[in-house]
């Protein structure tokens, strides 16, 4: 059974889906910058109020700004910020990404590892080569581990196997999930019953149900 | 830093993820919209020093700018994914709303819906040689025409095709056409049991 609510899906490489929940919270996530000319006024905004609220942030304060504003303020033609590497994409963690990238919990490091690794290349950084082939491997090294758990967990709690997946890898995890279900009924003959709505039976597990009030 | 409230009302949606529905929160948009209203207002202040000179404020400008127009994605985005929400109750619920789901749309929501329950009826009176199609009805193929149903809750008295009224009680089982008991058994009224 199709459900009959699908979210706005999230974009794919540099494109951001403009209505997707998921990667409005990804361009949520801060990453380092400099400034490269004076904020006036807006110190009391970015968090480096002194004495004055209105006081002017100078040029080259160190800022943790989220990207969504990064990819505004970024702009050849008039150069605000320059944009730095978070940690993780920087060339010391990208050797344990490549030497195995298996063992990395990425909800932790991220949780938008994929998504927000790709927005990266917005800027042009001299190392966005080495970036992007590095998420590549990555999602290559980790894709067969997340396919198989998720086609053999039948009837089990799953949170240990997804606890260390990046959203993109859980969305991943919950499709094969779901295939397997689907399956497992259709084996017992179970295909062709009408259940229940799963949001109506979400609605009564709040105690929701007035319906014959 | 600008567009805290707006992530908040993303993020409050975003936790009931299974497509339920949220309480709308009136307030939540209204604190996002004042902070849009004072970013325009200081930016407009802003812009008249600049043409005057003050080249300086041009990057200022232009970060009030994209806080403004973040808030306004956030905005438009939750709107949609509800509208999206309340357009999937139509389907899994049928016409009428639990009091409930009700409750927790806001008035231009309630009449989306309306308006969508009419188009939706009008479409489907439109299709099937005249005599109008059910599109809500057999949405798994039927195996046959009539399933043994056994009832979760007490409902009351219930009329099938050939007049016999049917009182359905808590814990009894029928044998009903299928296409008049499909949307009890969404509603979690009727459990349909395999033979």
């Amino acid at each position: 059974m199709s459900e009959a609510y699908v979210p706005v899906e999230a974009g794919f490489g540099l494109e951001e889906g403009y209505l997707s929940l998921e990667d409005i919270l990804m361009s949520q996530e801060r990453l380092p910058c400099r400034a490269e000319t004076a904020l006036p006024r807006l110190a009391a905004v970015l968090g480096k109020a002194g004495a004055e609220p209105l006081g002017s942030v100078p040029e080259g304060t160190k800022l943790e700004i989220p990207l969504w504003l990064a990819k505004g303020l970024y702009d050849n033609k008039r150069r605000v910020i320059s944009v730095e590497l978070p940690k993780i994409y920087k060339e010391s963690w990208r050797t344990v990404f490549t030497a195995d990238a298996n063992v990395v919990d990425l909800h932790k490091l991220g949780p938008f590892y994929y998504g927000f690794g790709s927005q990266l290349l917005n800027f042009d950084s001299p190392e966005n080569a080495e970036i992007a082939q590095t998420i590549l491997q990555t999602f290559i090294g980790r894709f067969r581990r997340i396919m198989d758990s998720s086609q053999n967990a039948y009837n089990e709690d799953t949170s240990a196997l997804v606890a260390r997946l990046d959203e993109l890898e859980r969305v991943l995890f919950r499709v094969g999930q779901k295939g397997l279900n689907d399956f497992q009924s259709w084996e017992m003959g179970q295909a062709s019953q009408i259940t229940a709505s799963s949001l109506v039976q979400n609605y009564r597990k709040r105690k929701f149900t007035d319906l014959d009030s | 830093m600008f567009g805290e409230k707006a992530i908040e009302l993303i993020r409050e949606l975003h936790r009931a993820s299974d497509g339920q529905l949220p309480a709308f929160n009136e307030d939540g948009i209204r604190q996002v919209l004042e902070e849009m209203k004072a970013l325009y207002e200081q930016n407009q202040a802003d812009v008249n020093e600049a043409k005057s000179g003050h080249s300086e404020l041009i990057s200022t400008i232009k970060f009030r700018h994209c806080s403004l127009l973040r808030n306004r994605r956030c905005i438009v985005a939750y709107l949609y994914d509800r509208l999206l929400r309340i357009r999937a109750l139509r389907w899994e619920y049928g016409s009428v709303l639990p009091n409930a789901v009700r409750f927790h749309m806001s008035a231009e929501e309630m009449e989306w819906f309306n308006q969508y329950k009419k188009s939706l009826a009008t479409y489907m009176r439109s299709i099937g040689g005249g005599e109008g199609l059910d599109l809500t009805q057999d949405i798994k193929p039927p195996k046959s025409l009539y399933i043994e149903v056994r009832c979760l809750k007490d409902y009351g008295e219930f009329e099938i095709d050939d007049g016999t009224i049917i009182l359905l009680k808590k814990n009894s089982q029928h044998f009903l056409p299928r296409w008049k008991c499909e949307q009890l058994i969404r509603q979690g009224i009727l459990e349909h049991v395999l033979s």
